[in-house]
């Protein structure tokens, strides 16, 4: 008897599940009005699908209908898959079960494009009205915005939900040109600028104390994502590329999504061939590395690297490209080159330099703050280190790294297509 | 080298802490007394637990200790594993005789193993966070058996308090048979007794003490677990690592 519902739910998470973020953090959503909810500012993973993706919220479309005709995607005009939409009041049903039963920490609301911009937009801001004011709901909603829709909506939308996103689906406009023409790359920046400038607004009045209670304005920021492997972009291009969205729209993520084929579309990889897992693994990494560890993008990819290695992690890769900076002393170096050592992550780097004030560190004592020492071994020196005498060189200490990894490259390499 | 028994409670901890100074004793091998096996020739010492005793210690450790190691040190207790009880020990008499600011000593071995069992617990309670799933009974009471590693309820009550402001919930820890119990206005530790008309050794709630809509929202949930998984990039491996096996008797999806 739930046979209609639930053949609704599957088409449209099916149809949304190509949308990777996830990420319910940098909510800040309090329950004040005795209402349901609170976001929790770290973000929850409530399950993780058997691909290892991370749950954290309801992802869905509202309906899967579609004006256009994108090559890479599986809701496209001309595919012969199965239609459905939800009513506004099911999405805010569905979304209240549950979460009242902790299933979830909020709501992803996209849509395909059903009669024009303004209609679909419409329509989503309707949603997240009603759970906000009629449910009464804190917890996180992160809504797409619709390429084209009017400001007036965007600022609506804007004023309930916390993320908005909009994806740039393919890196470089060459690359979106050739699989959805009716698309531009300057149909996603209009809007993702003018709601940065309207975050940004916001934030000045709230500081100028003129109103006492500013509303909040997407208060989790904006996000986007690029489809990896679907077009020919090098790694260079896609990450330049991600560098200047991060820069010119104070984006809170970009999100790489390793292309499933979908399509018998010659263009694009065909069905059945393996989806870059690991490439879109070594793009992250990339992304962290900008993020967190205070990495330029052209240190890392550059005219004379334009790949990243696939059999080494981006940050190796450039420590070996730049042995002539190494080693460092774990006592005396700035935190800046210690967070650069390939094996030592953001949390232990603090630690050696909160411990160090106490006393020279041995190496005893940085393995029991958690780096990974016999990778690290290579390119620092601490109060017990030997004095060695044939520094080895990179290809060989390359070699002598991988030797010694129990390697994480190739549990994720099961998934490519071996040659032989 | 003496050996001090205690009860396991966070009072006789902070006890023992202040008899080693009052007695003078600096090595001291601090025991549960449940796994106390008495010898021959180790000298041992009872202590009895003392409110007044363990209040000047813990307002000791409040001088020394900012609020967030102070809420470190009790949550690596709430892990009630027995070599933490020593950890904790040797870490406060290390902050007790060192000038303030030492807890930044990562180089000492108190410091980084209280360190790492407060991550350990944190793990679980965000798995808590993560992992409860209620199921709603017949009269209105979101409901949801536990059994976590660490006796981690104390550490969730408000969160779950704030964010289901409007709904009543009960989460039972089996293993430790206790539970709290939110009313709309405050949360309660309940006892056995509370939840005795239910079997908390059977997660999923029977049919007739659901609510009618539960087993939907159940349904639908499994579905949706199903539907966004995208079977080209299937990765078992990372999959069991995020959701280790041992919860998934309590998540319905999984079920």
């Amino acid at each position: 008897m739930y046979d209609r519902i639930r053949e609704k739910l599957n088409i449209l998470a099916d149809a949304a599940k190509y949308d990777v973020s996830c990420s319910s953090s940098g909510g800040s959503r309090k329950n004040d009005n005795k209402g349901i909810g609170d976001s929790s500012s770290s973000g929850i993973c409530h399950t993780y699908t058997e691909d290892g993706r991370c749950v954290s919220l309801l992802k869905i479309l509202l309906t899967n209908h579609c004006i256009y005709d994108c090559a890479f995607c599986v809701s496209r005009k001309s595919n012969d898959v199965k239609r459905a939409a939800f009513t506004v009041d099911e999405v805010v049903e569905l979304t209240m079960s549950f979460y009242r039963r902790n299933y979830i920490e909020g709501l992803f609301l996209s849509s395909g494009i059903f009669k024009n911009a303004d209609f679909t937009m419409e329509r989503l801001v309707r949603i997240v009205k009603k759970l906000r004011i009629e449910e009464r709901f804190n917890g996180y909603i992160h809504l797409k915005t619709i390429p084209g829709a009017s400001q007036e909506l965007l600022t609506e939308a804007g004023l309930y939900a916390d993320r908005m996103s909009i994806n740039l689906e393919m890196p470089t406009e060459s690359g979106l040109k050739l699989l959805a023409p009716d698309k531009s790359h300057e149909d996603v920046k209009k809007p993702l600028g003018f709601i940065q400038n309207t975050i940004t607004q916001f934030k000045d009045e709230k500081q100028t104390g003129l109103i006492k209670s500013t509303p909040k304005f997407v208060p989790a920021g904006q996000s986007t994502q690029m489809v990896i492997g679907a077009t020919p972009e090098t790694d260079m291009e896609i990450m330049y590329s991600a560098d200047e969205y991060y820069k010119n729209f104070s984006l809170k993520r970009v999100y790489y999504s390793g292309y499933i084929p979908i399509s018998y579309d010659e263009r694009m990889p065909m069905i059945g061939s393996q989806p870059p897992l690991l490439r879109e693994n070594r793009l992250y990494q990339t992304d962290w590395l900008m993020r967190f560890y205070g990495f330029n993008v052209k240190e890392l990819l550059n005219s004379n690297n334009p790949h990243l290695d696939t059999d080494i992690n981006p940050k190796l890769s450039w420590a070996l490209r730049n042995l002539d900076q190494f080693p460092i002393d774990i006592n005396t170096a700035d935190y800046r080159m210690i967070l650069r050592v390939p094996g030592i992550g953001v949390q232990s780097a603090n630690k050696i330099v909160q411990a160090r004030k106490f006393g020279k560190l041995r190496s005893d004592q940085l393995q029991k703050i958690g780096i990974a020492y016999n990778r690290a071994k290579h390119f620092i020196r601490c109060a017990d280190s030997p004095i060695i005498l044939n520094e080895p060189d990179a290809p060989h200490l390359k070699n002598i790294i991988l030797a010694d990894s129990n390697s994480k490259y190739l549990k994720v390499a099961q998934n490519q297509l071996s040659l032989f | 080298m003496i050996t001090y028994t205690f009860d396991g409670s966070f009072e006789g901890l902070l006890t023992a802490i202040f008899e080693s100074y009052d007695r003078k004793e600096k090595a001291v091998q601090l025991v549960w007394d449940k796994y106390y096996q008495p010898s021959m020739l180790d000298e041992a010492l009872e202590i009895i637990n003392d409110e007044a005793k363990a209040k000047r210690v813990w307002e000791g450790l409040k001088k020394k200790l900012s609020p967030e190691w102070r809420t470190r040190f009790y949550k690596a207790y709430l892990s009630e594993d027995s070599q933490t009880f020593q950890d904790l020990f040797d870490f406060a008499r290390y902050i007790f005789d060192n000038p303030e600011g030492a807890e930044a000593n990562f180089g000492n071995p108190s410091v980084m193993a209280v360190s790492k069992m407060d991550k350990k617990v944190n793990r679980e309670k965000h798995r808590m966070k993560a992992f409860i799933r209620f199921q709603k009974t017949a009269d209105g009471i979101y409901y949801c058996p536990v059994e976590p590693d660490f006796n981690v309820l104390p550490l969730i009550a408000s969160f779950f308090r704030n964010r289901y402001a409007d709904q009543q919930w009960i989460i039972y820890d089996i293993k430790r048979k206790y539970g709290l119990f939110y009313d709309l206005h405050t949360v309660q530790e309940i006892t056995y007794e509370f939840v005795s008309e239910i079997d908390t050794k059977k997660v999923a709630l029977p049919a007739e003490l659901t609510d009618e809509k539960e087993e939907l929202a159940s349904i639908l949930w499994k579905d949706y677990f199903n539907s966004t998984n995208i079977p080209a990039r299937k990765n078992m491996k990372l999959h069991i690592q995020h959701v280790p096996k041992r919860y998934w008797k309590y998540l319905n999806e999984k079920n």
